[in-house]
């Protein structure tokens, strides 16, 4: 598309500015090449360097796969710049490619004119034969578009680290340290926080941390003396104007475990987290398994329904119970969380999404799981479910989980996904006085005559009784039970206002109105998303909205219930947009919620939306676009939902 | 753990208000009567005992005892127990499960309940078919056993309860039946056990398996087919004109006869209840060429996992202050300020 402002698509490409407003770089190669570790460190320096940063980090699934495949490529891009960033870029400036099979992979996201950082010492026969390609690249003239900076750093780094004794296997080993040290010269990064980050890694190794300070400083060194006319040079960027406070990076597992610990304070509650081992859900556990003197037990079950049960049989005994999970888990967990729905036990249910069915893509992101949360249980069986926009979102959204069950009595879902698990950003740490707290009440004797251990307060929420509270004794169970006693009671009359009041407390739980967090309130397009596809929604709205485009972004944290005013404000546009990845879940639930038009624009390739992409569907809405004369979309509000997938 | 309080209960005081939903004549009766005997004697607090149980007939045990109680979902019993005794380790908990629920689709949390070692009484009723689904063969049907699912008979080979928990790393292994005299004692002794107490209770279902432990359970003939063992005392039965013997070139139990009470001439074992491998080979014991071990089988404590768990914790928290505020902050941190740069 042709559009009067510069998006970050159509920046120019003659390679970078000396002060670029943003600068994306993707750090390319074998998975035993320490690419996730080299774009950890670079995203922690380029955060003290004061820019606004987003990181994606995208891996294989498997562990060690056979070296110098294509499938063994690991990568980790990372955005950042001296304005806000909302996504972790749409096409690399940058590659760093250690090997060919990372060259192969990432060409084809490079921008024309980006720039190739590639190590020669790595392009052998071998090698070139495990990527496919018949000639070396780097001589054969098909990198003519782009800025190639090829040399050897493997030798250089046996060189710099030639002092320590190391053996060649190992020196190599430092390869990625020698690579960051350039890329911090080239960003003007200061490296004393990778030298103390090396030096407690390798506390008990001083040899290996010294190897790798050496490989780090003569990288950088290199950039700074080599006499290199061409495409090397320093960029500087500004720090980002960002409100006063402290600052630190955050992945959305540390948030939402960081969330749900200051949730549980909140609540005045022991947290009992159950999990078991997925991907990418389990980093949630690790964290956790840190936070003892919190008050936390995590509790490594035997399978993915023993965590969740096991959590259940916690809050029975009074504790915050909390399990975690992705997708295949969580269809596993299914009937617990029924039985949670039934005996109304407070429960946090966090789900990593991962692209499905089945196992799926464990290490790539999808939204996929929307239905399962909303509907996928036997039985009428309403559960709220939440999702966090960002890493840093999912710590308020974790505390908000926290708050629903312990006042509501009810099993909450979490829904974060791939992406915003492992991706990091900058978070202004907040103040955990700032949150009003919300104390759980044990009923510890009758409130009338009998003990009624199902008599609903005004919130239509039971009563938590602990065992071990004299004279409270009661029996609870996933059998239809009597609407105040609780004991079986299978009667027809009960069983339907049994299902009615499950249905109406969680319909009533008072959720905040939905907010428009770009653009007017009412108008021509509404950009409405949901979870991880914040970004680069947001982006492509402030773009389109700059190009003179009637468009607004809505970003919806409350799935269910909904916030009571979202209808109306959907109705209040022309047209419904609503990007996600899946095949259009959430554009189903708002059509049958609200009657809206929602129009859905999917996609499930395992990689987060471009803003490019976004920009372009947004435009097909718009009468007198460049390149989209008359609009593709008519401009009628009357328009029903077509049957070929909309706008797709 | 505190020291738990005894305190002074009748049977009555364990009866609830709720009708028994059980069949007429169910062995599921005199276990709950059993239970509900046992439990004044061992001055346990209802408000302070909890019955979780998974689904089955057994299952429905939870509603008629005037305790706490949780009735959850197929096979999973053993992990809400252990998330409730981890949340409260002073809870006195006891499971219930069947066969069905226990060996079959919840043999997996049975097994790890087991090995962690969770202090709890773990009752596994073990009629030998499904009952509430109305007759289906279970895990435990012996080969041959007609059922609506297995119209010529079943062919696949029943599992053995005790010896999988004594696999699993159970350190307590008691058996008894239904009607049994003797399974209050077994019920104490399980109760009196620090950890992961398993009970394999024989238990007849008289709509889809009438009488199928009669063999050893029915009165008449009792004493030359149930062999209860007590700990120090000689492996004998029959009116002790029989015992238990160790073959020493076969490694293996046989049946000696004791005349004139001389069971050490005999050969007859004193039972030890710390002896694994005894335990085992009692638990093996082919019924028919055997009596029916019962009672006390095996009894070994040893370290908790709760108590184990509460330890970590201690240890992990030991010199760490709990404070949010400073693990927010944690980390490389920078800082924006407010006149260098003011917020957009």
């Amino acid at each position: 598309m042709a559009t009067a402002a510069p998006s970050d698509a159509d920046r120019p490409h003659s390679g970078l500015p000396a002060s670029p407003e943003a600068v994306v770089v993707r750090f390319a190669g074998d998975s035993g090449d320490g690419m996730q570790l080299t774009g950890g460190q670079f995203t922690l320096s380029t955060a003290l360097a004061g820019n606004d940063l987003a990181t994606f980090p995208d891996f294989p699934a498997e562990i060690r796969a056979p070296q110098g495949t294509l499938f063994g490529v690991s990568a980790f891009q990372i955005n950042f710049g001296s304005r806000e960033i909302n996504t972790a870029g749409d096409a690399p400036d940058v590659l760093v490619a250690m090997n060919p099979a990372a060259l192969k992979v990432n060409l084809a996201a490079l921008k024309p004119g980006g720039l190739i950082i590639a190590d020669t010492g790595a392009f052998t026969k071998r090698n070139l034969d495990k990527a496919h390609y018949d000639a070396n690249p780097l001589e054969d003239g098909s990198l003519a578009k782009f800025d190639v900076l090829a040399f050897d750093i493997s030798e250089k780094t046996i060189e710099a680290v030639k002092p320590f004794g190391l053996g060649n296997k190992d020196a190599l080993r430092s390869k990625n340290m020698w690579t960051l040290g350039l890329a911090l010269w080239m960003f003007d990064r200061p490296r004393e926080p990778i030298h103390d980050w090396l030096k407690a890694k390798f506390k008990s190794k001083p040899d290996i941390a010294d190897a790798n300070i050496a490989a780090l400083d003569a990288g950088h060194a290199y950039g700074e003396t080599a006499e290199l006319a061409g495409p090397l040079k320093q960029v500087h960027i500004d720090p980002t104007p960002s409100a006063p406070g402290l600052y630190r990076t955050v992945t959305g597992a540390e948030a939402v475990s960081l969330g749900l610990v200051a949730g549980a304070q909140l609540a005045e509650l022991p947290m009992f987290f159950g999990g078991y081992p997925i991907t990418p859900a389990s980093a949630i556990l690790h964290h956790l398994a840190r936070l003892k003197e919190f008050g936390v037990t995590t509790f490594q079950a035997e399978d993915e329904i023993a965590a969740i049960c096991a959590a259940i049989g916690a809050s029975y005994a009074g504790q915050l119970g909390v399990t975690s999970s992705s997708g295949p888990g969580i269809a596993l967990k299914t009937e617990a969380i029924g039985l949670g729905i039934m005996t109304e036990l407070p429960l946090v249910i966090v789900n990593s999404q991962r692209g499905g069915p089945s196992t799926g893509l464990p290490t790539k992101t999808e939204q996929s799981d929307l239905y399962q949360a909303v509907y996928g249980r036997n039985g009428d069986a309403p559960m709220p479910v939440i999702a966090a926009r960002s890493p840093s979102d999912a710590f308020e959204v974790a505390i908000e989980a926290c708050r629903i069950a312990t006042q509501y009595m009810t099993p909450v879902m979490l829904l974060t996904d791939g992406y915003i698990a492992n991706a990091a950003e900058p978070w202004k740490v907040p103040n955990p006085a700032d949150f009003e707290p919300f104390p759980a009440q044990f009923l510890t004797e009758p409130r009338g005559e009998e003990l009624l251990p199902y008599k609903r307060d005004e919130k239509g929420a039971r009563p938590w009784i602990k065992p071990g509270t004299p004279g409270m004794m009661h029996r609870i169970g996933g059998i239809e039970k009597h609407e105040l006693t609780g004991n079986i009671d299978y009667s027809p009359d009960n069983h339907q206002r049994m299902t009615d009041l499950r249905k109406a407390k969680v319909d009533n739980i008072a959720v905040p109105d939905q907010d428009v967090c770009l653009g007017e309130t009412s108008g021509k397009l509404a950009v409405v998303g949901w979870g991880s596809t914040y970004g680069p929604i947001h982006r492509a709205v402030d773009n389109c909205r700059a190009n003179g485009m009637d468009v607004s972004h809505i970003h919806v944290r409350h799935i269910w219930p909904m916030p009571s005013n979202l209808g109306d404000l959907l109705r209040g546009f022309d047209h419904v947009l609503v990007p996600e990845m899946n095949t259009g879940q959430f554009k189903t639930v708002l059509r049958d919620q609200f009657l809206v038009d929602a129009q859905p624009l999917t996609k499930t390739s395992g990689q987060p939306f471009q803003i490019a992409e976004l920009e372009r569907e947004i435009g097909k809405f718009f009468d007198g676009v460049p390149g989209n004369e008359g609009g593709q979309v008519p401009a009628n509000d009357q328009q029903l939902p077509s049957t070929d997938g909309g706008a797709k | 753990m505190n020291a738990p309080v005894k305190i002074e209960t009748t049977l009555k005081d364990w009866e609830t208000d709720q009708e028994v939903r059980w069949c007429p004549g169910c062995g599921d009766y005199a276990i709950l009567k059993a239970v509900q005997r046992t439990l004044p004697q061992l001055g346990a607090d209802p408000a302070n005992t909890v019955f979780i149980s998974g689904i089955g007939c057994s299952s429905r045990f939870p509603y008629y005892i005037e305790s706490y109680g949780f009735h959850t979902i197929h096979g999973r019993a053993p992990a809400f127990a252990t998330g409730a005794k981890l949340a409260n380790p002073d809870l006195d908990v006891w499971l219930v499960t069947g066969d069905g629920d226990g060996l079959s689709i919840g043999g997996n949390h049975l097994m790890h309940v087991l090995r962690r070692n969770v202090n709890m009484q773990i009752m596994l009723f073990n009629n030998e078919i499904y009952g509430l689904t109305k007759g289906q063969a279970s895990p435990t049907s012996r080969e041959g056993t007609k059922s609506p699912s297995t119209p010529i008979g079943s062919y696949d080979h029943p599992a053995r309860p005790a010896a999988f928990a004594l696999g699993s790393g159970a350190r307590f292994i008691g058996r008894g039946f239904d009607v049994s005299k003797h399974l209050p004692d077994v019920l104490k002794a399980a109760h009196a056990h620090k950890g992961a107490a398993f009970i394999e209770i024989f238990q007849n279902c008289i709509v889809y398996n009438k009488d199928v432990f009669n063999d050893f359970a029915a009165p008449k003939g009792a004493e030359d087919r149930q062999l209860w063992l007590e700990n120090g005392k000689p492996m004998l039965f029959a009116g002790d004109t029989k015992g238990i013997a160790l073959n020493r070139e076969t490694l293996s139990l046989e049946v000696v006869d004791v005349t004139d009470g001389d069971w050490e001439t005999a050969g007859v074992i004193v039972h030890d209840v710390t002896n694994r491998s005894v335990a085992h080979m009692l638990i093996e014991m082919p019924f028919g060429p055997f009596p029916m071990a019962l009672g006390v089988l095996y009894d070994d404590p040893r370290p908790t996992f709760e108590d184990a768990v509460i330890e970590e914790r201690k240890k992990a928290s030991e010199g760490k202050e709990a404070n949010l505020a400073k693990l927010l902050g944690k980390g490389q941190t920078w800082t924006v300020s407010g006149t260098a740069q003011d917020p957009v």
